[in-house]
C-alpha cells in the first residue's frame, strides 16, 4: 500500500509531478530536497517542530462534534478545528516546518506567495518569529479583496509586494515569486504555501500537514470507536486536504473526498475546478490537472474564495484522483456560502470560505451516505478575513451603521 | 550535422561568435513579428529564436513579459509559431522556437516536433524543460531531427552541466545571470566561469544569453562564448517604438550593431 506514499525519487506521483522549472532553480531545489530529509532524520529538529507547534500554534487541534449541524446535516459531522491555530488556519503547520528549514540552511530571508492571505500571514508570522526577513507577493485583485490580511501580514514586519501582472491572483503571485527566487535563492528560501509547484514542494508540505489526518484519525477512533466513512476537505492547491487524506489513504473504507471550488457553476465555465474539467498540463513546475485553453495558455479561474482561486491542483491531488482513490466534486459559491451561513447558524463557528466548500461537499455526502455515517470534515481555517465577503454577498452592508452623538458619547 | 552544427562551423571559420536574437511570434501582432525577423536577419542575425508567447513566463523579466501579454491580448496561436519559422528560413537564417513547456505540450510533442520540422526550424530551446523531464521531446526531437537546446546557469552542479551538455545538441545555452531576461547595464561576470566550466565537460557550442543588450556587450561575450544571445533589448525596440514600421527599422539596426560586435578581430 506504499504506493500511495512517496513519489519517486524526482517527484513523481505516476505521471504527475516533477520538476518543470528553469535549470537554474534545480539545484537549489535538489539543495533543499537533500536538507528537508536531512532535518526529518534529525531528532533535534522534529522535537523543536513539535515544540512550536504545541506552544506557539495551539497544535493538535481539537476535534469537534458540530451537534447541530449534524441535524441539519442528516448525518453525524466531526470537525477537525484547524481554525482554531494560530493565525486561523492550517497553514501554520506548513509554514513553521518550511520556516525553521529555513533557519537550519542558513538563509536570512524568505519569501512567499499569497491568495486569500492565510499562507501570507503564517509566512510573515513565523518569520517574526523566527527572525527571518520576510517579502509576500500578493495578485492585486487579492490584495483587495484580503485587505485586512495585507495589513496583518506588514504588521508582523513583512513586505507585501502587490502583483499587477497576468490575472492579478494568486497564479501571477507565484510566477512573481518564482522571478524573485531565481535572483536571490542563494539566501532565501521560498516559503511555498500548497501542496504544488515543483518537487520537493509537493511532498514537503504533505509531509508538514499530515498532522491534521493524524490527529484526526486517532481522535475519530476515540471518539467514535471507528474510521468515519468520510473524510472531507477542500481543494485548491490543496494543502489542507492531503494533510486530512494522507492518514486514510490505506484505510480503504474510508471514502476520501476533495471539493474544488465551482464558482459560478461548472457548466458556466466560471469555476476553479481542475480535477472536474479533467485536462493535465504543466503549470509552476509540476504536471497535474489543470485549467488551459486549447493552446496551453492557463485559462483564469473563478471563485468567491481567493484561496481556492487557482486554476492548478498539487500533483498527488491528480494522482488520487486518476488512480480512484479520492473522489473531487465542485461546490459552487452559492453552496459554499449556504453551508457557511448554516455553520455559522448552527454551530457558532464562522468557517473560512475555502472550508465552507468542505462543508457544502459534506451536506451532499450526508444525503448520499445517510443518517447512521459519520463524516470527518476538515474545518481548515476561520472566517475572520472573509466577513467583508460574506456581508456583501448575504447583503449584510445595505444599511450602513450609523452611530448617533449620544451613542459615540456613551462610550467615551 | 544540423544546420546549427554548419552554422557554427562557418562562424569559427569566419572567427567570429553567432549572433542568436529572439522575438515572439505575434508580438505586436504577426504582420509585424514576421517583418521584425527578417529585419533581425538583415541586420545580420544567425539564428532566429522565435518565441512562442506563453501566459506564465516565469523566467522573464518585465520586458519580454509586455510582449507576450501583448501577443496573447492581440490574438496570437501557437500555430502562428510556424509561420514566422518560415519566414526566417525563407531569409536565410537558422530558426528555433523558444518555448515555455505547456503549449508544446498541449499542442502534441510529436505534432509540433513534425510541423516545425515542416515549417524549416531546426530545434527547440526549452526554458523549463530539463533533460530529466524530457523523454517525450528526445525522442520526437531525434525522430524529426531537431535540436535540443537546453539552458544551464551559474548554479548548476558540475554533474547537471555534465548531464545537460550530454543531452543537449546544436548549441547549449548559458544563462548566465541568475535572474530573469532582462537587458542589464554590465554583462555578467558569471559568464566567462559558467562557459569555462562547460567547456570542461563538453566541446558543444556555448551560446551566452540573458543581460546582453549592445554591440560592446556582444564584443566581450564573443571572446569566450560560440553565440551571443540578444533577447529583451530587441524586444525593447519594437515596444518603444512609434510605429510598427519603425520598431522593424529599429530591430534591423540593433542587428547590425550586434553583428558588427560579435566579429572577435
Amino acid at each position: 500500500m506504499t504506493t500511495y506514499i512517496q513519489p519517486d525519487a524526482t517527484g513523481h506521483f505516476g505521471r504527475f509531478g516533477g520538476r518543470f522549472m528553469p535549470e537554474a532553480l534545480v539545484a537549489p531545489l535538489d539543495e533543499l530536497d537533500r536538507a528537508w530529509t536531512e532535518a526529518q532524520a534529525d531528532p533535534v529538529f522534529a522535537a523543536e517542530l513539535a515544540r512550536m507547534l504545541r506552544e506557539y500554534a495551539n497544535v493538535p487541534s481539537p476535534l469537534y462534534e458540530a451537534s447541530r449541524f449534524s441535524e441539519r446535516a442528516g448525518a453525524r459531522i466531526l470537525l477537525k478545528r484547524e481554525d482554531l491555530n494560530h493565525t486561523g488556519a492550517h497553514k501554520i503547520r506548513n509554514v513553521l516546518g518550511q520556516a525553521l528549514l529555513a533557519k537550519r540552511m542558513g538563509k536570512p530571508r524568505a519569501i512567499a506567495e499569497t491568495g486569500a492571505g492565510q499562507h501570507g500571514v503564517a509566512s510573515a508570522t513565523a518569520c517574526a518569529y523566527l527572525d527571518i526577513d520576510c517579502t509576500v507577493y500578493m495578485g492585486e485583485v487579492d490584495t483587495e479583496r484580503q485587505a485586512l490580511n495585507v495589513a496583518r501580514m506588514k504588521m508582523l514586519g513583512a513586505e507585501v509586494i502587490s502583483v499587477t501582472t497576468g490575472s492579478r491572483t494568486l497564479k501571477d503571485a507565484i510566477n512573481e515569486a518564482l522571478r524573485d527566487w531565481v535572483s536571490s535563492v542563494e539566501h532565501t528560501s521560498y516559503l511555498f504555501g500548497t501542496a504544488a509547484g515543483p518537487h520537493p514542494f509537493p511532498s514537503m508540505v504533505r509531509d508538514l500537514t499530515r498532522g491534521i489526518g493524524d490527529e484526526a484519525r486517532a481522535q475519530v477512533l476515540e471518539l467514535t470507536g471507528s474510521l468515519p466513512d468520510a473524510a472531507v476537505a477542500c481543494v485548491g492547491g490543496g494543502s489542507n486536504a492531503i494533510g486530512l487524506f494522507t492518514a486514510f489513504l490505506d484505510d480503504s473504507d474510508v471514502k476520501l473526498l476533495g471539493v474544488e471550488a465551482g464558482g459560478d457553476g461548472y457548466e458556466t465555465g466560471r469555476h476553479a475546478a481542475p480535477i472536474t474539467a479533467g485536462e493535465v498540463g504543466v503549470l509552476h513546475g509540476a504536471r497535474s490537472y489543470l485549467l488551459q485553453d486549447e493552446d496551453g495558455q492557463t485559462l483564469e479561474s473563478h471563485s468567491i474564495s481567493a484561496g481556492l482561486d487557482y486554476p492548478g491542483v498539487g500533483p498527488e491531488h491528480s494522482f488520487l484522483a486518476e488512480t480512484g482513490r479520492a473522489q473531487y466534486v465542485p461546490a459552487t459559491d452559492a453552496e459554499a456560502m449556504a453551508a457557511f451561513d448554516l455553520l455559522c447558524k448552527t454551530e457558532g463557528i464562522i468557517p473560512a470560505i475555502e472550508s465552507a466548500h468542505a462543508l457544502a461537499g459534506a451536506l451532499r455526502l450526508a444525503e448520499e451516505l445517510g443518517p447512521d455515517s459519520t463524516i470527518l470534515v476538515n474545518l481548515s481555517g476561520r472566517g475572520d478575513k472573509d466577513v467583508h465577503t460574506a456581508a456583501e454577498y448575504f447583503g449584510l452592508l445595505e444599511q450602513s451603521i450609523e452611530l448617533d452623538d449620544d451613542a459615540v458619547d456613551g462610550t467615551a | 550535422m544540423s544546420r546549427i552544427d554548419d552554422l557554427f562551423e562557418r562562424t569559427r571559420a569566419e572567427d567570429r561568435a553567432a549572433l542568436v536574437g529572439y522575438l515572439p511570434a505575434g508580438f505586436p501582432d504577426l504582420k509585424t513579428s514576421i517583418a521584425a525577423v527578417e529585419a533581425l536577419v538583415e541586420g545580420g542575425v544567425d539564428l532566429v529564436e522565435v518565441g512562442l508567447p506563453y501566459s506564465d513566463p516565469v523566467m522573464d523579466g518585465p520586458t519580454i513579459q509586455a510582449a507576450a501579454e501583448t501577443a496573447i491580448a492581440a490574438g496570437v496561436r501557437t500555430k502562428d509559431v510556424f509561420e514566422v519559422v518560415r519566414a526566417v528560413a525563407d531569409a536565410g537564417a537558422v530558426a528555433v522556437v523558444m518555448t515555455y513547456w505547456n503549449p508544446v505540450e498541449r499542442y502534441g510533442v510529436e505534432r509540433f516536433a513534425a510541423e516545425l520540422v515542416a515549417a524549416g526550424g531546426a530545434g527547440l530551446i526549452t526554458p523549463d524543460l530539463i533533460p530529466d523531464e524530457a523523454g517525450e521531446w528526445e525522442a520526437a526531437s531525434r525522430t524529426h531531427g531537431l535540436d535540443r537546446i537546453y539552458l544551464v546557469a551559474p548554479s548548476s552542479t558540475d554533474e547537471r552541466l555534465a548531464m545537460t551538455a550530454e543531452a543537449a545538441s546544436g548549441f547549449i545555452y548559458a544563462a548566465a545571470v541568475m535572474g530573469v531576461t532582462g537587458a542589464r547595464e554590465q554583462s555578467s561576470s558569471l559568464a566567462p566561469t559558467l562557459v569555462g566550466r562547460l567547456r570542461e565537460v563538453t566541446d558543444k557550442a556555448v551560446g551566452v544569453g540573458i543581460g546582453v543588450s549592445n554591440g560592446e556587450q556582444a564584443h566581450e561575450v564573443a571572446a569566450f562564448a560560440d553565440a551571443v544571445i540578444v533577447g529583451s533589448a530587441i524586444v525593447r525596440r519594437v515596444l518603444d517604438a512609434e510605429t510598427p514600421e519603425a520598431g522593424v527599422d529599429a530591430v534591423r539596426e540593433l542587428a547590425r550593431e550586434l553583428r558588427a560586435g560579435v566579429e572577435r578581430s
